[in-house]
């Protein structure tokens, strides 16, 4: 961005948060938020490989989410972490993090100096998941927000009727001795999909990746259905009465066989499209995202009572445009570091540890 | 029409065709006979017309929703599918309709389809408003399929008379026969459709097309391997007209396109010709323009089939004759089981004179336009190969090859006719523009625009749809997005990077492309990942393939 503007005073004053090669920077406080590359100080919003990067020196999260970044980042660097409320000065320049919604410890970042105050968001949703904190409005003058599913195209049905949805088509695949083998990002969809599904219908299983972070989930205090790992080299798992939650990427693989006759189906924001669910070849799409949609996105902006929104990530064009247009305000597009755009097929496509994955 | 609707998402969420067939069959079996009636007409019949035009849709929507009108553009072109853009935009409607007020297909048509054609746009607007608050999302994407006329679920003629053979308990073949020509209008029709006994036949029915499969192997060699003694085919040109049937019966005589389109209007004088027939007639066989004894390009008849009405000055320009092929009824009786050579024998007393003496001059053109498709003479394979070699200076596409001990099929039953297309040309092409795809590729960048050197520059000459795996067009949509140079709604111009492999059948002389050249059956055969745009081909070596090949 790197953009200068007038004071009331007269004085120019630069940006406290600006674009630079290695991410968003605050020069003041020099420390980076959700860096693209090796720094001395990261400030994290949440554990994704688009956000949080292993090797930087010293790390900042909220407290929920520790255990989930260290088993992301590896061991060696220290993690320093917020609770909610709590605020820290780095170089004069305040920081608190506040809850986003997205998964397990994600946080927006709220920067503030010199009467500025700056919120980065992250990735958000405003949606009930009962295995994180719900997102939290902080006012503020200048809102970086994501803009991912920045079209009104994406609007999601409550968890309760996706919930229904995926209830429903479990129990038929059950009836009809079938797999039910959802795929979903390891860290944060398939934690909040076991949450949300009815543990009466039948056995959860979880694939390794799946796992890992359920262990991560529940050392935080997060409460999941029980859920089996997959055992090796298994037969018939379930015996077609399971719900498999596994990443997008065992699709093609031949672990799916372990399983026999099974229905696949795809949980992300994508699958709102009907195009996208039938170019991949699921049997079924569930529109289920830890994004905000449309009007989440509008909800949250305005209530930040922020003149000036910067959008990152997805249809920030689209979105930063109606903003000005319609709602009077000063916006425009933060550049994120990934040339071109993310589709929705290479997000479905991905594996969580991929950039532009999480969705 | 909430019964249209679950069928139309059960036929959209499989791509079994038992599956398919399992959900038609049971629609099928279940709607009121009149909502069948109208269903089968969505499915299986010819061009569906539109009542509302797509930009007062746009329009209107970003009325009721609030959202500026580029707004709504950029989602179109994200979603690739208006139908669904406009479902997914519209505000959630305040009462859906229960069981018992749900409007059957039928009805649903009538009042919000037909009665809309000719209507002022006020009334127009208020009808398609009042409907938007009535139905779900999910409805409301049928709903603007039907509307817009663009309703395609993926489910063949084939398949439609497979389901309903199935609810008959009849043949599928003979319910193929019942589907051809016009298709029931309304309930008592659709009931008639359904009895188990032949019915006296509509008089103008043509029979069902059998049509050819392309050999998977081109290579003599292969051919000799796959298809056996010479001696129990019978070898043809394959002309590159438009395939159709003459029927004569009774007093009737009409022409049937392959798409079951009566096509009487804009072929007077095959009518004339087809009239001299006796009754009880109906000839197979391939449209084709001729004048001065020269074989005109595909295009100039395709023009002049798709007129309502022709004019003298069209008849004058573009002659047409007809070339049979097969006889399929001869005095009343269906011919179809009997075999080729039989047949060829039976047609050989009906139409005697071989098309391509027409050609080359020695028939008199006065002597009626019904020719005989020529047989191809071929002792042995490599003879039918050298044949097959000289086929695009014959303007032909290739060889047609059928077994001699085979009867008339129904649709593309594999094994007995072949398609021994010649060989492709084929040319280097730069991408220029590319469009998002519908339907199964929507959203994604899958229609290109290719162009060739001419001097310093890039000239568009083809549009071309098909031939990358669906991976590749994945990771193409990737390098279209990062190298837009401008966006025009859903067409990006991107920077010249990548080369296209284009094959094609003919290059003819063109005023519709800037190039002044139209090439035929574009396709794109492989990505040269190999090759720089400064590597592609010119137009002046696509003009010499012209030269070459007339």
């Amino acid at each position: 961005m790197g953009r200068t503007r007038r004071a009331s005073s007269g004085f120019v004053v630069r940006d406290l948060l600006e674009v630079t090669e290695s991410g968003l920077y605050c020069e003041r406080g020099d420390f980076y938020v959700d860096p693209w590359r090796r720094v001395s100080r990261a400030v994290i919003t949440h554990a994704h490989a688009d956000h949080a990067r292993a090797g930087c020196d010293r790390y900042l999260c909220a407290a929920e989410g520790k255990l989930v970044l260290r088993s992301r980042i590896g061991g060696g660097s220290p993690i320093d972490t917020l609770r909610r409320g709590e605020s820290v000065s780095i170089n004069g320049v305040k920081v608190s993090l506040h809850p986003a919604g997205h998964l397990l410890g994600s946080a927006q970042v709220r920067i503030e100096h010199g009467g500025i105050t700056w919120v980065v968001t992250g990735d958000y949703k405003l949606h009930h998941d009962p295995t994180c904190a719900s997102f939290e409005h902080v006012p503020c003058d200048v809102f970086v927000t994501e803009s991912t599913f920045g079209l009104p195209v994406y609007r999601w049905q409550s968890p309760e009727e996706i919930a229904a949805e995926i209830n429903a088509w479990w129990r038929v695949n059950r009836d009809a001795g079938r797999t039910s083998v959802i795929l979903a990002y390891a860290l944060g969809k398939a934690q909040r999909l076991a949450a949300m599904v009815d543990p009466s219908i039948g056995p959860i299983v979880g694939h390794g990746a799946v796992m890992k972070l359920v262990e991560a989930y529940r050392a935080s205090g997060v409460r999941l259905p029980p859920i089996d790992r997959v055992p090796p080299r298994a037969r018939r798992v379930g015996n077609g009465r399971a719900l498999v939650i596994a990443p997008p990427s065992v699709l093609g693989s031949s672990w799916l066989n372990l399983f026999g006759e099974s229905s696949v189906a795809m949980a992300s924001g994508w699958m709102t499209l009907r195009g996208v669910r039938r170019r991949r070849g699921f049997d079924k799409g569930f529109a289920v995202s830890d994004h905000a949609d449309f009007p989440g996105l509008l909800t949250a902006i305005e209530a930040t009572g922020a003149r000036r929104v910067l959008a990152t990530h997805g249809f920030s064009d689209a979105l930063a445009r109606y903003l000005r247009e319609t709602k009077g305000l000063d916006a425009s597009v933060l550049p994120t570091r990934f040339a071109g755009e993310a589709t929705p097929d290479m997000a479905v496509a991905a594996d969580d540890d991929a950039p532009e994955a999480d969705a | 029409m909430k019964a249209f609707t679950d069928l139309y998402w059960r036929l959209d969420a499989t791509t079994s065709t038992s599956e398919k067939v399992a959900a038609l069959r049971d629609y099928f079996a279940s709607a009121p006979a009149a909502d069948a009636a109208t269903a089968l007409a969505v499915l299986a019949g010819g061009r569906q017309l539109r009542s509302v035009s797509t930009s007062q849709l746009r329009e209107w929507a970003a009325d009721v929703t609030g959202y500026p009108a580029w707004l709504v553009e950029e989602c179109y072109a994200h979603v690739g599918d208006l139908a669904e853009t406009l479902a997914l935009v519209l505000p959630t409607p305040e009462a859906a309709a229960d069981a018992a007020t749900d409007p059957g297909l039928a009805e649903i048509m009538r009042t919000t389809i037909h009665d809309l054609r000719g209507a002022d746009e006020a009334r127009t607007r208020e009808m398609v408003m009042g409907v938007w608050r009535r139905l779900a999302p999910r409805e409301r994407i049928v709903w603007h399929k039907l509307l817009t006329g663009g309703l395609r679920v993926g489910v063949s003629r084939t398949l439609v008379a497979r389901a309903l053979a199935e609810v008959a308990g009849i043949d599928q073949a003979e319910m193929a026969h019942r589907l051809m020509g016009d298709l029931p209008a309304d309930a008592a029709a659709f009931a008639e459709l359904l009895v188990p006994e032949a019915t006296a036949a509509d008089s103008r029915r043509p029979y069902p097309f059998f049509l050819a499969s392309a050999l998977d192997r081109a290579a003599v060699e292969h051919v000799t391997e796959d298809l056996g003694n010479v001696a129990d085919w019978q070898a043809e040109w394959k002309w590159d007209g438009m395939r159709a049937q003459i029927v004569r019966r009774g007093t009737d005589t009409t022409v049937w396109s392959r798409g079951e389109e009566l096509v009487n209007n804009a072929f007077p004088e095959i009518v004339a010709a087809g009239s001299m027939l006796p009754p009880g007639t109906v000839l197979d066989g391939e449209l084709l323009a001729v004048c001065d004894r020269r074989l005109l390009p595909f295009a100039m008849l395709s023009k002049r089939a798709s007129r309502k009405q022709v004019t003298k000055k069209i008849l004058a320009e573009v002659p047409c004759v007809f070339v049979a092929y097969d006889l399929l009824e001869e005095g009343g009786a269906d011919l179809r089981a009997m075999p080729l050579a039989e047949r060829r024998r039976q047609l050989e007393q009906f139409v005697a004179t071989p098309f391509t003496d027409l050609l080359v001059g020695t028939a008199p053109t006065d002597a009626g336009r019904l020719f005989l498709s020529p047989l191809v003479a071929g002792g042995s394979w490599t003879d039918l190969a050298a044949n097959r070699a000289e086929s695009r200076a014959r303007g032909v596409e290739g060889l047609m090859l059928k077994r001699l001990a085979s009867g008339y099929a129904v649709g593309r039953t594999r094994g007995d006719w072949w398609k021994w297309k010649v060989e492709p040309l084929e040319i280097d092409a730069v991408l220029l523009y590319a469009q998002a795809g519908h339907g199964r590729r929507a959203g994604l960048h899958s229609d290109y625009t290719l162009g060739l050197w001419d001097d310093d520059k890039l000239v568009t000459v083809a549009k071309a749809y098909s031939g990358l795996t669906d991976a590749e067009i994945v990771e193409l949509d990737r390098i279209v997005r990062a190298t837009t140079l401008e966006k025009h709604g859903p067409v990006r111009i991107c920077r010249p990077t990548v080369v296209l492999q284009l094959a094609f059948e003919g290059v003819s002389l063109s005023t519709r492309h800037k190039s002044g050249l139209a090439v035929r059956f574009p396709r794109i055969v492989r990505w040269r990942k190999d090759k720089e745009p400064t590597d592609a081909g010119t137009l002046a070596d696509l003009r010499r393939m012209i030269a070459d090949h007339e």
